[in-house]
């Protein structure tokens, strides 16, 4: 069944707002790759930010925007009944001021790690892990599960190509 | 992500509750997907499924399966971050896939923590930073703090103290030279920390140091791109400008004898790491640091104040220096695997665990013994037996080396301590001189 709508299904935005981590797949010139991140969200954009240390998929998203965001593990998307989702979109880098840029998705950041402030506090002590890109997805369709596996065949949803 | 063989990958694999399978689908969108596995170690695959059909991947394409693991900690956030990447072709049976692995990476931070695995990759975000034409940057002050390693001063501060209250006891202390001598003292210190700096870089000892702490691995500033080689060296060069010419008014002005305590003192400081010297490399930095940090800085003190030479205070200083070149001896223990790919053999390079902890315990156990001879010998006043109440520090210090000799942030508490055994023990000598008056 395929939807057309232009923002987020409901579902899919809860899961994004208890996400601890989600598989943010990226495609490098040898295929697909897959990392674990926190997902962060307004209920239409996905962000992760990314530090200049672990930023070999900045490179490959700046090759290929294309991207997939998936939810996939109750223990870290703890939302019941949980409904697995994944979400393809379209990504930038946001990379103009990586000392403070990514600041402004501290508060949400904050909201599923706050021992985060701790780290930032020490931030002379790990200085380039504050140095952080941000990945900004505009999401383009969703593929929502109907239970907690993803035996079955998903419900997608178009949301309109909307930038 | 480090690489893995792919045995060891499939074996990790088992730790997991499910799999994350994604490949790129026709409209050069990538599809991923949850899935239930099961591992055929002995053929290098792996079968994931149930996969919808119409989902994809087609027959013959290259996927990824990822396993990822995190425990949620209310109110913190996560531990126990873990995962797994398997590439390979996947082949269809109905709504199965079979995976053939080609290629695996991974991480479980119990096994590289995380400060290890982002040291590992400080290379790939110089590079990326490079690229974008970004730097690092910190405040200045936080910059200075961490380049010159100012907390280290109190290795220069209890010799620098010892040599004055010294020269308390008899009477010449003058407070003028005294703070003459502790500023030629502190700028000597950050001068040689950032001098260790730049000739660690390029030796290589310091690139290849996978887990620096707060004590050990040098002030990562070079490293991370905080600091150029240029401003590093300029400032090292300006402390040196400011130690020497402090270090000649004083010897003009206070005796001569002064200027050949100095001249060893930074010539010393130089030799640790400078080539041709190096004294690290070949073993020598306790007895250097033993003699810099111990009768050069509280001699050179009493010297400034007094006038003149003075014994007392070389004997009095000699539980401060075996002190402090422990705690050299002790922060090498992290660095060992980095400074032996760089050449610099120090002690912990050269000798075992088993002989490291004895000679830690040995060299301890003399510096309690020097406090008691020379307060027994009337060299030194009585109440300078209250350095001995710190001692029994020495334990937990010892203790640490041998529960965490290989893991380098478990040991960072008895680094500490050992740091503070040196401090106090030095304070109360200190203290002990002043309550004597």
């Amino acid at each position: 069944m395929t939807a057309v709508k232009t923002a987020l299904p409901a579902p899919v935005v809860e899961l994004l707002d208890a996400a601890l981590v989600a598989e943010l797949t990226v495609v490098a010139p040898f295929g697909p790759v897959t990392y674990p991140m926190i997902p962060l969200s307004d209920g239409s954009r996905i962000w992760f930010t990314s530090a200049a240390l672990f930023s070999r998929k900045l490179t490959h998203i700046k090759a290929d925007p294309r991207v997939c965001v998936s939810l996939t593990d109750p223990a870290a998307v703890p939302v019941t009944p949980f409904r697995p989702a994944t979400i393809q979109g379209d990504a930038r880098v946001i990379e103009e001021d990586l000392h403070e840029g990514w600041e402004r998705l501290l508060p949400l950041w904050r909201a599923k790690e706050p021992v985060i402030d701790e780290f930032l506090k020490k931030r002379f002590g790990i200085p380039l892990f504050f140095e952080r890109a941000v990945i900004e997805v505009v999401p383009r369709r969703v593929f929502l599960w109907p239970g907690p596996g993803m035996a079955g065949e998903p419900e997608i949803i178009d949301l309109g190509g909307e930038d | 992500m480090a690489a893995l063989t792919i045995p060891d990958a499939l074996d990790r694999v088992s730790r997991y509750e499910r799999a994350v399978v994604a490949w790129v689908g026709t409209d050069g969108y990538p599809v991923s997907a949850a899935a239930d596995f099961s591992v055929e170690a002995a053929a290098g695959t792996l079968t994931v499924g149930p996969v919808a059909a119409e989902l994809g991947p087609p027959d013959g394409d290259d996927v990824i399966v990822t396993f990822s693991h995190v425990r949620p900690q209310p109110g913190v956030g996560y531990d126990q971050r873990r995962y797994v990447n398997l590439w390979g072709r996947a082949e269809r049976a109905g709504d199965l896939l079979r995976v053939d692995v080609g290629r695996a990476s991974g991480w479980d931070e119990s096994e590289t923590p995380f400060f290890e695995y982002a040291e590992r990759s400080v290379g790939t975000a110089r590079r990326y930073l490079d690229e974008v034409g970004s730097r690092p940057r910190l405040s200045l002050g936080w910059t200075v703090f961490l380049a010159t390693r100012l907390p280290f001063l109190t290795a220069t501060l209890v010799p620098v103290a010892l040599g004055g209250a010294v020269a308390a006891r008899h009477h010449l202390f003058r407070w003028g030279w005294f703070l003459l001598a502790l500023l030629a003292a502190v700028a000597v210190h950050l001068g040689l920390n950032m001098a260790n700096d730049l000739y660690d870089q390029a030796s290589g000892a310091d690139e290849a140091n996978a887990t620096p702490t707060p004590f050990s691995g040098g002030s990562r500033v070079l490293q991370y791109g905080l600091v150029s080689r240029r401003a590093m060296l300029t400032g090292c060069i300006g402390l040196y400008v400011m130690a020497v010419g402090i270090g000649a008014y004083l010897a003009a002005a206070r005796g001569w004898g002064l200027l050949g305590i100095g001249a060893v003192g930074v010539f010393l400081s130089l030799a640790y790491t400078a080539p041709p010297f190096r004294l690290v490399h070949r073993g020598l930095g306790e007895p250097v640091t033993a003699l810099g940090f111990g009768p050069v800085m509280a001699v050179g003190t009493f010297y400034a104040c007094a006038g003149r030479w003075s014994w007392e205070t070389v004997l009095a200083s000699i539980p401060v220096a075996i002190l402090i070149a422990l705690v050299l001896y002790v922060n090498q223990i992290p660095d060992r695997a980095g400074d032996a790919a760089a050449g610099k053999r120090t002690l912990i390079v050269r000798w075992s665990p088993s002989a490291v902890q004895t000679g830690y315990a040995a060299s301890v156990v003399a510096a309690f013994v020097a406090v008691v001879a020379e307060a027994a010998a009337g060299v030194t006043p009585l109440w300078t037996l209250l350095a001995l109440l710190p001692a029994p520090m020495a334990v937990k210090v010892w203790r640490g080396m041998r529960s965490h000799y290989d893991r380098p942030y478990e040991l960072m508490p008895a680094m500490q301590t050992n740091i503070a055994l040196h401090l106090l023990t030095g304070l109360l000598l200190v203290a002990g001189y002043l309550l004597a008056l």
